[in-house]
């Protein structure tokens, strides 16, 4: 590779890796991928395709509709039962897969790292399932009694087969009377979990919202907020919410991180929604605005500079008593995570960082990692539309490769090219990356680590960042006859 | 002994595939002494009813939802020697037998029928059912291949030649060239060819003809035209085919024949399905429909 500036030596990549693709598939991935800067003008920001289908034939890092309504709206919410509808696999293998910490007594009142699957076998599929359905959601009430309602979650055979599982939880409600509710989010819908995420999204729309019993009783104050897409990986809604709470609002529901039933019906109380992950949440916030008149806010609380900017956006929101204490909140905190920052900006300065995640992390972590004062060189989504790559725009600080479901052959050649000294990407990518001798940091479930969101979190992430880029393996991970090192 | 022939009969529902069936498999048997293996691939589970004198046959799949798995079953369990002269014991008439098995399905509107059909016949499969004793085993499956599932007795291994069951009417004509269609997407895989359609007749205008010209243009045999007759009726209302219920009748000759030419049948073809445009043209030059002008589409009656 010739040297010149990082955007050269951006493009240059680009056009290295398009060039072992056969015709259709290089004018399909060109415009998957891209370089933008702050100042650059119809950027790859602005002109990325996204939310297409993945070129056959590559290994993708998505994950299926089920996925996104299953694993991520859903399957946090603690004192619901997700029924797994159909064979085994889908329910096992997502298994607790996200670490949503909650609080509860799990397998009585609380239920999410269990697996609940009607464990279809061929019979089921020949003739029909519903029947097999009923019977679990009678079990289910029978041995969980404590539970406030089922979610039914279809994995692809329900579609094929036409089930009519929207009829077996209707009945089911009148029954029980408890909120039964059947997702149609069937695998092979859509082209990544993002569809999954807006089907779960409507369902909630259209089977929580309405339920005003929730709402009833509710004694309301004119500080009331509700955090929307913060699963609590790691404890994350825990460490957002004690900020909130010192800054004087008062937190009405968490979505659906440690949340209740209940909490999702009474989100349509709150004074503000308050957005994190906008991809998986920003339908249900825009019907919320539409249907009861919520304003919603993105915010963002990956590092102090940035979570210091989104405290200050949120109390903008609110009266002078909640700006006065939003400053206290920071001035406390500050004086926190500046030692943080002296303590490991020196041993991370300089650093470069790729990152490939889903949701809303591709932007959001930038703000941390710069606190740090490590670089961004390339970030992308997994199953990101449009908007979130605008929105990326703001967040990158200088050229920036852009790429948009990048496959694994892609990713390790833009590895091997811009050689950052950190990758943090999911756990598909963790160990090509450590086998090549590249610290790596897995950013789907923070490495077993976390939480990394509020001030309290930023020790941890600097520590894990730390950890991964200076951990004394790598100076062993190179045979003693070689002599050139990658990565260090 | 020979080499063991897999057939099957496809066609539009209703059009008497399965009495057919029935009637010409229990001739190959009375007047030839095949050994048959009826495999009913059909929710309706009506392939084996005349052959075994009863209503309807305990199915592979209800069986298997009743023991746990399909897994769980044994041969004898689903497979059932066919009634008197059919039955491998008596050999008063025929040295023939015919067993029968239905692999079933679901209730109508639940489930996936065609899945069904491919557990069923893996599970013979594996079990052995198409044993060495067997000259034909014979597959009836419901109406148009709407589905992989239903194809799956077409697919590599399994039934090498089609017999399409149709009538001079329009749709039954149109569902024999559609079957052509599917079994031309499996014949260059597979192996497997068309060998013939049976006219059942309707005794509508010009059918012989029509049948005829049809099987011409596929490229295949119109293998005989099966003439309408009340003995079958009658036959059907005692679960009887005709050769059992009127053996010296015209019509358990007509299957006789019918049975004859299966039976020395060497014209085994991949078809060459027509296009809708020629199908129609085909029907206008038989005068089953009148050369309708650009304008009139559409219009009712008394419009044109």
């Amino acid at each position: 590779m010739v040297a010149g500036t990082l955007e050269e030596l951006q493009k240059e990549a680009i056009e290295e890796i398009l060039k072992v693709y056969p015709e259709k598939a290089r004018s399909n991935r060109e415009k998957h991928l891209g370089v933008d800067s702050p100042e650059g003008v119809k950027g790859a920001c602005d002109k990325t395709k996204s939310n297409k289908q993945t070129v056959p034939g590559v290994m993708s890092q998505r994950g299926c509709a089920y996925a996104g309504s299953k694993g991520v709206v859903w399957g946090p919410v603690k004192d619901m039962i997700h029924i797994s509808h159909g064979p085994i696999g889908c329910g096992q293998y997502s298994r607790a897969g996200r670490r949503n910490y909650y609080v509860g007594l799990t397998g009585v009142d609380t239920f999410v790292t269990m697996n609940f699957s009607t464990d279809f076998s061929e019979k089921d599929i020949v003739f029909g399932g519903d029947k097999k359905l009923k019977q679990a959601l009678e079990e289910i009430d029978v041995l969980f009694p404590l539970n406030n309602g089922i979610s039914i979650q279809s994995e692809c055979p329900i579609g094929l087969i036409g089930d009519d599982i929207h009829a077996v939880a209707k009945k089911h409600k009148a029954d029980s009377s408890k909120p039964t509710i059947a997702v149609s989010c069937e695998g092979f819908r859509g082209v990544s979990q993002s569809l999954g995420h807006h089907i779960a999204n409507d369902m909630i729309r259209d089977e929580v919202m309405p339920d005003a019993s929730a709402r009833k009783d509710f004694e309301s104050t004119p500080y009331d907020v509700a955090i929307i897409g913060d699963y609590n990986i790691g404890g994350d809604a825990w460490s957002s919410r004690i900020l909130l709470e010192e800054m004087g609002l008062r937190v009405i529901a968490q979505w659906s991180g440690d949340a209740t039933y209940k909490e999702l019906a009474i989100a349509p109380k709150a004074k503000l929604n308050l957005l994190h992950c906008y991809r998986s949440m920003n339908y249900i916030s825009r019907h919320m605005e539409q249907e009861f008149g919520i304003p919603w806010i993105e915010y963002n609380f990956f590092g102090p500079s940035k979570t210091t900017e989104s405290l200050r956006k949120i109390a903008a929101c609110f009266d002078d008593t909640i700006k006065a204490k939003t400053e206290a909140v920071i001035e406390k905190y500050t004086k926190m995570t500046d030692a943080v920052i002296e303590k490991y900006k020196p041993r991370l300065e300089g650093k470069k960082v790729m990152l490939y995640v889903g949701g809303l992390r591709p932007r959001h972590v930038i703000g941390a990692y710069e606190d740090l004062g490590m670089e961004i060189v390339g970030t992308g989504y997994e199953f990101g539309h449009g908007d979130d790559y605008k929105r990326t725009k703001e967040e990158i600080s200088k050229s920036t490769l852009i790429y948009d479901d990048v496959n694994e052959y892609e990713l390790e050649q833009f590895v091997k090219i811009l050689k950052p000294d950190l990758v943090a990407s999911g756990v598909k990518e963790k160990y090509v990356f450590q086998k090549m001798g590249l610290p790596f940091r897995q950013m789907h479930s923070w490495d077993y680590s976390g939480p990394y969101h509020g001030y309290d979190a930023f020790a941890i992430f600097a520590k894990d960042m730390d950890l991964a880029l200076n951990s004394p393996v790598w100076s062993h991970t190179k045979a003693p006859w070689t002599k050139t090192e990658i990565g260090a | 002994m020979a080499e063991l022939r897999q057939i099957a009969f496809y066609g539009k529902g209703g059009i008497g595939k399965s009495t057919t069936s029935q009637n010409t498999l229990a001739a190959m048997c009375h007047y030839y002494g095949k050994k048959i293996l009826i495999v009913g691939c059909d929710p309706k589970a009506d392939s084996t009813r005349l052959i075994l004198h009863e209503k309807a046959q305990s199915t592979i799949m209800q069986l298997a939802s009743e023991a746990g798995t399909v897994e769980d079953l044994e041969l004898e369990d689903v497979c059932k020697p066919g009634a008197g002269e059919f039955h491998p014991d008596n050999t008063d008439i025929t040295e023939g037998y015919i067993n029968c098995t239905e692999s079933g399905g679901p209730e109508p509107g639940v489930g996936c029928a065609g899945r069904g059909v491919i557990t069923a016949i893996n599970f013979l499969e594996e079990e052995g059912a198409y044993d060495d004793d067997l000259d034909f085993v014979s597959y009836d499956v419901l109406g148009d291949v709407v589905c992989g599932g239903f194809a799956m007795p077409i697919r590599e291994g399994k039934a090498q030649e089609i017999y399409i069951v149709m009538s001079g009417e329009m749709m039954a004509m149109y569902a024999a060239n559609n079957i052509s269609k599917g079994i031309l997407k499996y014949a260059n895989t597979g192996g497997v060819r068309l060998a013939g359609l049976i006219c059942n007749a309707r005794m509508t205008d010009k059918e012989y003809d029509l049948a005829k010209h049809l099987a011409k243009q596929i490229g295949t045999q119109m293998i005989h035209f099966v003439p309408r007759s009340n003995h079958v009726q009658r036959a059907e209302l005692r679960r009887m085919t005709v050769v059992e219920f009127a053996p010296n009748s015209d019509q358990a000759f007509e299957y006789r024949e019918l049975a004859r030419k299966i039976i020395n049948n060497d014209l085994k073809v991949i078809p060459k399905p027509l296009e809708m445009d020629d199908l129609e043209a085909l029907l206008m030059e038989f005068g089953l429909e009148e050369e309708v002008e650009e304008e009139a589409i559409g219009k009712k009656a008394e419009e044109a």
